[in-house]
Formats: C-alpha cells, sequence, structure tokens
C-alpha cells in the first residue's frame, strides 16, 4: 500500500541569547523534557513533551497513546450490548454517564423510548456521579500544587459513600454497566432512595467544610488564580466543553441546551466563571456540586412507579435500521457524544466516541505557555483528564 | 537451626531466638514501597486503596515512591499497550534489586477485556517476571490488600541462602529485561522467550 | 435552524461551483447530512461558521469512517427464453461501488445553541488519493480529531499544521481502524478462546505445528 504520509514537524533548538541583570550577555540553551508517561502529576500515562528556556514553558506538545485501548475497533467488532462494558471503562470515574451517552445514542438510532422511572434513576445516578467526580478532580487539583494527600483524602471519602451506593444498585463500584437501550438493567434496590436522600442530605455539610479549608487558602490562591488562562473565543474555537468552558463564562450546558432525558423538570443554574483561569475552574467544579445536589433534592422527591426498562426493548438480537445516530450529554468532564452507524447488522459499522478530554487537551499548550513548569501541572489537573478516555 | 519447640519454650521464658534470615525478611517484607504508577482503572483502585478506608498504611506499604530508585514493588495497575510496554519494562529495569510485581486486573494479566486490541499487550508477564496476578475488572482495594499480604509471605518464605535463594541474592539470575523496540506493526520482540513459555493447547 | 434545504439552497448561492449532496438518514434519529466536493470544502465550512444566521461556531466531533470497496448486488426480474419457453428469470447485476474514506463533521452552535449539521467529506479512493482539506484553520477543535482520523484511517488533510500520529507511535505503518485491517498474530495462547479468536488461535497453531 502506497499512501502518501505527512512528515514529522521539525524541531528548533535555538540558542537564545540573554542578558543577566548586571549586564552580562548569558547564552543558555532550550531544555526539553518528557514528562511523562510515568509521572506523578500526568494522571495516568499521559506525556508531555516541554521545551524550558529556564523555568519558563516556551513550547508543550502532548503525546497520547499509551492508553490506547481500541474501544472503538473492538466495539465494531461486537454487538451494541456488548460495548456497554466497554464505556464503563472509558471515563473510569464516571461510568454511569458513559452508559448513558451510549444509551442516548443507540436510543436515538433505534427509536427506542425511556419509561419514567428510568429517566429519574438515571438522572439520580448521573448527578451522584458528577459529585463524586468533581470532588475527586478537586482534591487531585490540590495535590498536583502539593496538598499531599488531606483534600484527596477528603474527597475520597465522600466518594467512598456514592461508590457504595453504586455498588448497592448495580452491583459494581466502579464498572457499573447498569443501562440499557430503552431503560435500566435491574430496579432499585429497597431502601436505596432513603440512603441517597441521606448522603445528598449530608453532603452541603462536607462541603462546606471542604471549601472553607481551601477556598481562601493563601497558597491555593497564589498558585491559581490568574494561572492557565483561556479566552472565550479560543475555547469555543477549540471545542471545549464542561466546567473548563463555563470557567470562561460561556453558557453552554448541554443538559440545558439539549435537554436530554428530563433535565427540562429540574430547576438548577449553571454558574459561570469570569477569568477562565485555574481557580475558576476550581470554583466552578464546586458550584456545580451545589447545582447537582438542587438536582437530587428536587428528583428524589418525584421517583415514580412503574418499569424501568422499555418492554419492547431488544436486548439479545438487537439490530437497528441502517442509518446513524449522534448522541451526546453533559458529562462531568464536557460534551460525550457517540457516534453511530448502523448498517442493519447486529454490530454497529462505526462506533465513535467523542472524548471530551481529548478535545480540552487540544489548548493545552495555548494555556501552558509563558508560564512556569510548576504551573503546567496544576493547569493540567484543572482540565481534568482520565487517560482512559482520552486515548480510548 | 534452633528447633521449633525450643524456641517457643525460650520465648516463654522471655528469650527472643531469630535468625538472620527472619530478621531480614520480616523487616523487607513490612516496609515494600510500591512505585506510584497507574496506568489505567485500576489505578484508581490503587489509590482507593491507599485512601482513609482501607488504608494500605497499615501493611507498610503506604510509601509510593513517584522514582523507580526507590521502589520495591511495581503494582501493574491496569491495561499495558504496546506503546507503553516499552517505558514499562524501562521503569522495572530502574528498579533496584530486591523487586516484585503485582500484576493488578484482568489486563495486566492477559489483556483482559481488551485482549482483542491491536495495540494491548496481551499479560505483562510476557515481558516481566510477574509475583503475584490478582483477577479483578478491577479487583477491589481489598484484593490488593490480599495480593499484598500473599507479597508479604513470599517473602518470609524466601531462603537466603542455597540454590533457592531469590533472584536478588543470585548474581547469576538477571536483574534486567531487554526493552521492546517499536516495529512497523507491532512491538519487537512481542514477548520475552526466557520468561514466557506457554504450553502449547491444541483444539 | 433553518433545513438543511434552505442552508444549501443558501450555500450554492454564497459559493459558486460548489456541489452539495444531501445524504438521506432512514433510522429514527433522521439525522441527515451535507457531503461537501474536497474543492470547495473550505469554503463552505468557512462560510457555515460565520454566516449570522447559522454561526456554526462548534464543532463538536470529527471522525472517519472506512468505506471498502463493495459489491452491490441487484436483483433484477429479466424476461429470457429458456428452453423455448419464455420464464420470469432473476438476474443479479453486481456493481461494485469503489471504496473511499470519509470525515465527518458534527457541528453545533454555541452562540445560537443549536445544531448540529453534519458535513462529509470524502476522498478519491483508499490507497493514494487520500487527500482532503483539513478544517482545522476554522476550528481548533478538529486538530487532535483530524491527527486521529489520520493515525488510525490514513486520511492526509491538507493545511493541517502538525499532521502525525497521535495515538500510534510515529514508525507504524498500519492504519488500524481500516475494516481491512489484520492485527499482529498473537492469540495463541489465549486461556478461553471462542469465535473468531479459537479461529485464529486454530489458524496461529496450524502454523506453529507444521513449519
Amino acid at each position: 500500500m502506497s499512501i502518501a504520509t505527512a512528515s514529522p514537524a521539525p524541531r528548533n533548538y535555538e540558542v537564545i541569547p540573554k542578558t543577566s541583570p548586571d549586564g552580562l550577555e548569558l547564552e543558555g540553551e532550550l531544555l526539553e523534557v518528557a514528562m511523562g508517561p510515568q509521572h506523578p502529576s500526568t494522571h495516568g500515562v499521559f506525556r508531555m513533551d516541554v521545551v524550558l528556556d529556564g523555568e519558563t514553558v516556551v513550547k508543550l506538545k502532548p503525546v497520547f497513546g499509551y492508553l490506547h485501548r481500541n474501544h472503538e475497533k473492538i466495539a465494531e467488532n461486537t454487538s451494541y450490548l456488548g460495548s456497554m462494558p466497554y464505556t464503563d471503562r472509558l471515563d473510569y470515574f464516571c461510568s454511569l454517564t458513559n452508559n448513558w451517552a451510549y444509551a442516548l445514542a443507540v436510543e436515538r438510532l433505534a427509536g427506542l423510548q425511556v419509561p419514567e422511572r428510568a429517566q429519574f434513576i438515571r438522572v439520580i445516578t448521573a448527578e451522584l456521579t458528577r459529585l463524586q467526580n468533581h470532588t475527586s478532580v478537586c482534591g487531585f487539583l490540590l495535590q498536583d500544587m502539593g496538598a499531599l494527600g488531606t483534600p484527596l483524602m477528603y474527597a475520597f471519602r465522600e466518594r467512598e459513600k456514592i461508590l457504595d451506593l453504586f455498588e448497592a444498585l448495580t452491583g459494581a463500584r466502579m464498572m457499573c454497566n447498569y443501562m440499557r437501550f430503552g431503560g435500566c438493567r435491574c430496579d432499585l434496590p429497597p431502601g436505596w432512595l432513603d440512603r441517597v436522600q441521606k448522603i445528598v442530605d449530608d453532603f452541603p455539610r462536607f462541603l462546606d467544610s471542604y471549601e472553607a479549608m481551601l477556598n481562601t487558602n493563601e497558597i491555593l490562591l497564589a498558585r491559581t488564580q490568574g494561572v492557565g488562562r483561556l479566552s472565550r473565543a479560543l475555547a469555543i474555537s477549540a471545542g471545549i466543553t464542561g466546567p473548563m468552558l463555563r470557567a470562561c463564562g460561556v453558557d453552554y450546558d448541554i443538559r440545558k441546551v439539549d435537554r436530554y432525558g428530563i433535565y427540562d423538570r429540574f430547576e438548577f443554574r449553571i454558574p459561570l466563571g469570569e477569568q477562565g483561569d485555574v481557580y475558576d475552574r476550581y470554583m466552578i467544579r464546586l458550584l456545580e456540586i451545589r447545582e447537582s445536589l438542587k438536582i437530587l433534592q428536587q428528583a428524589l422527591k418525584a421517583v415514580p412507579g412503574g418499569p424501568v426498562i422499555d418492554p419492547k426493548a431488544k436486548l439479545r438480537g438487537f439490530r437497528p435500521k441502517a442509518g446513524e445516530a449522534y448522541g451526546r450529554i453533559e458529562g462531568p468532564k464536557g460534551e460525550l457524544g457517540f457516534y453511530l452507524i448502523s448498517d442493519g447488522s447486529p454490530n454497529p459499522y462505526r462506533y465513535r466516541v467523542r472524548p471530551p478530554s481529548l478535545i480540552n487537551l487540544t489548548i493545552l499548550e495555548d494555556m501552558c505557555l509563558g508560564q512556569s513548569v510548576a504551573d503546567a501541572v496544576v493547569t493540567l489537573g484543572s482540565v481534568d483528564i482520565v487517560l482512559g478516555e482520552v486515548d480510548r | 537451626m534452633i528447633e521449633e519447640g525450643l524456641k517457643n519454650e525460650l520465648a516463654k521464658q522471655g528469650v527472643v531466638v531469630t535468625t538472620i534470615q527472619e530478621l531480614y525478611n520480616w523487616g523487607r517484607s513490612n516496609s515494600v514501597w510500591p512505585l506510584s504508577f497507574g496506568l489505567a482503572c485500576c489505578a484508581i483502585e490503587m489509590m482507593a486503596a491507599s485512601m482513609a478506608k482501607w488504608d494500605i498504611a497499615r501493611f507498610g506499604s503506604e510509601v509510593f515512591r513517584p522514582s523507580p530508585r526507590q521502589a520495591d514493588l511495581m503494582i501493574v495497575a491496569g491495561t499495558v499497550t504496546k506503546k507503553m510496554a516499552p517505558q514499562v519494562v524501562r521503569l522495572y529495569n530502574q528498579m533496584p534489586e530486591p523487586k516484585y510485581i503485582i500484576a493488578m486486573g484482568a489486563c495486566a494479566i492477559s489483556g483482559g477485556p481488551f485482549k482483542q486490541g491491536y495495540n494491548v499487550l496481551k499479560g505483562i508477564d510476557r515481558l516481566l517476571p510477574v509475583d503475584i496476578h490478582i483477577p479483578g475488572c478491577p479487583p477491589r482495594p481489598e484484593a490488593l490488600l490480599h495480593a499484598l499480604i500473599t507479597l508479604q509471605k513470599k517473602i518470609e518464605s524466601q531462603v537466603l541462602t542455597g540454590p533457592n535463594r531469590p533472584r536478588h541474592l543470585d548474581a547469576a539470575a538477571p536483574s534486567e529485561f531487554p526493552v521492546p523496540e517499536f516495529g512497523e506493526h507491532d512491538i519487537v520482540p512481542a514477548m520475552n522467550p526466557q520468561l514466557w513459555k506457554p504450553r502449547l493447547v491444541v483444539r | 435552524m433553518e433545513s438543511l434545504e434552505q442552508i444549501k439552497i443558501r450555500l450554492e448561492a454564497a459559493i459558486p461551483g460548489a456541489q452539495l449532496e444531501i445524504l438521506s438518514n432512514d433510522s429514527p434519529s433522521a439525522e441527515r447530512s451535507l457531503l461537501l466536493d474536497n474543492a470547495h470544502a473550505f469554503a463552505v465550512a468557512q462560510f457555515l461558521r460565520d454566516d449570522s444566521l447559522l454561526r456554526l461556531d462548534y464543532c463538536s466531533n470529527v471522525t472517519g469512517v472506512d468505506w471498502p470497496d463493495s459489491e452491490i448486488s441487484l436483483k433484477v426480474k429479466v424476461k429470457k427464453i429458456v428452453e423455448g419457453v419464455e420464464k420470469e428469470v432473476e438476474e443479479v447485476t453486481k456493481t461494485v461501488r469503489p471504496g473511499f474514506l470519509e470525515a465527518v463533521y458534527h457541528l453545533y452552535s454555541m452562540a445560537m445553541k443549536n445544531g448540529p449539521l453534519i458535513l462529509r467529506l470524502r476522498t478519491g479512493n483508499r490507497v493514494d488519493r487520500v487527500q482532503m482539506p483539513s478544517l482545522t484553520p476554522l476550528w481548533r477543535s478538529c486538530e487532535f480529531q483530524e491527527r486521529e482520523v489520520y493515525d488510525l484511517f490514513g486520511v492526509v488533510f491538507d493545511g493541517h499544521p502538525d499532521l502525525r500520529r497521535i495515538l500510534m507511535w510515529d514508525e507504524f505503518k498500519d492504519y488500524p481502524m481500516r475494516k481491512d485491517y489484520r492485527e499482529p498474530d498473537d492469540y495463541e495462547y489465549e486461556p478461553t478462546p471462542h469465535d473468531e479468536v479459537l479461529e485464529k488461535a486454530r489458524r496461529h497453531q496450524a502454523a506453529e505445528v507444521t513449519p
């Protein structure tokens, strides 16, 4: 096979003459540092090839693929239902929202209806997922700033409570594999909603203490305010979604725009940032938790009875008509979309995941240029990536 | 070698008798420092095991070292892709002896759910010697603790002299393993034939 | 948002010579797409982004699709004289549709909060005419996604600022998401092979036992 290939970009190592404060001529070489794939601050097997002028970042190229597990290829060789457990492993913090996005895409493709009770269960589980994702991310961000342990331990303590709920509901802590096309796999166990209610009632108290401990912390302010700024125009052009986009002040939340599921029935606000820096991203996440708690409070009071799955939905031997569909939801990281092409066979012809984590990294270099390398670490932490989704 | 009965008798009288081997292994087994090295989903469970609810510090392994030079244990927590495999081997080669590997989760054992992927290494034991395998996808933190305790038992039972002595006391045994290169279609070599000797099963 | 037909009419008026085609979609989602020709694709995309009625400022998803050469067989009933008697015989006419690679763009508008508009671009074939214009200069979000399409499908995007492999290593030669890609033969010792894997294991073992 002869295929035209693109030549790799040439690398320039310039020698920059500099003047010291005393007026002496200094010559310094640029230093190339490969941060990753094994690096404590890269949140997994992610690599940044950073070119440094002293401590200042002059070039940053992200390198991906260290966790490229061929999710899309495997999904094209298996049935529609067979891909559901694989979606758990995309963004392994938020398996339930991944399930929902995939189920939504297939429901659009096949025209399935979701019963009322299942819609409520989906909203409740998705918002719980958002809670545990955002608390953990804030913990990881602080870990990157050097707050080793404490905030992350607090976050994980709350996360474990929510994972216990997931385990009671689905049988697994992380890889829930719970949603099905046209509903959910099984009904709620007895007393589950009361347990959720208790955790939702208690969560603000944890959040208050978390915020009181951190929000006005001098080190946190110094390390985050004005760091990793992102302009509104660039954010839109680069397809940034989720809390990162809203931290730049763009009012775009797919829960409000598409009103998928039953999100049009709940009252909640979209917190928006102003500066688009790391501090705004951190605060937006904490504010979104409070909004999620509002949604949960409303949803828990109104869960109706009935079936949890469309009785007409076929799980085995499922063959949607030829065609295509794109389904997207507002995941905790941003717009998570699934693009499916069906050719009428039991396997999807094309199966594509639109990964918010990967696309949110597009502007990593723009955000880090001119900053010190330590700020690059914090900026990366504020993007909130999960490598399972970046590389798939 | 002192007899077990006499040792117990002496212990009742307040005299503790031990051997260098026991002392050495006791010390080693209770301070296994893992490399803070997460690959995929299992890394989150590894982190959960080090957090308050499971508290891996009870077993002396809370000191996750970011540098392989300071680590005793590599927890291969997640899918090893072919692109990552050379770095995993390189990291292992950089660890000082004695060093151990826990293959955590189905992916590290055999490729797991992703074993049909073109970029997935079908088990880390094709390239590195694994001491403990924990199945699960992902294994719960309890399973990781179980693996750690199993490793501690393994370390405690090591005989320091003689033909069965562990690798780090045997100058002839290899401590580093060849790092595969990136080829045009696959990594080269795709496996280490000295380590990976599977039984040929013909069906 | 306007209907796809209205957009098409406006586009044809604004960009003379642009060949546009609306591709239907029979599934319940009914998301139809607009097929562009490569020569005018950039101008069309720029119009869609800058037009004050559409303002599709957000390119959400870029993906490749591989369509290998396929045989389309049509059954036609033909009257024929067989053994002296006129009979109606079914005849199968086979036409080969040459293969091509396709890139699909999902456009939304963050300003107007609507969408999606789906664009499709196609290459000439799957072997040597695999170029198509890059839309990265219009939407930065295409940068990594077009690199991914290049990496996994082998579509070469003209005008992309940094077209390198993104997921696989640089020395890799294949395009693994293509339908005719064969992965390296390392299935041999799977403990529980079944279906296709078992077939592969058998083939592999036959090669190993009788060299």
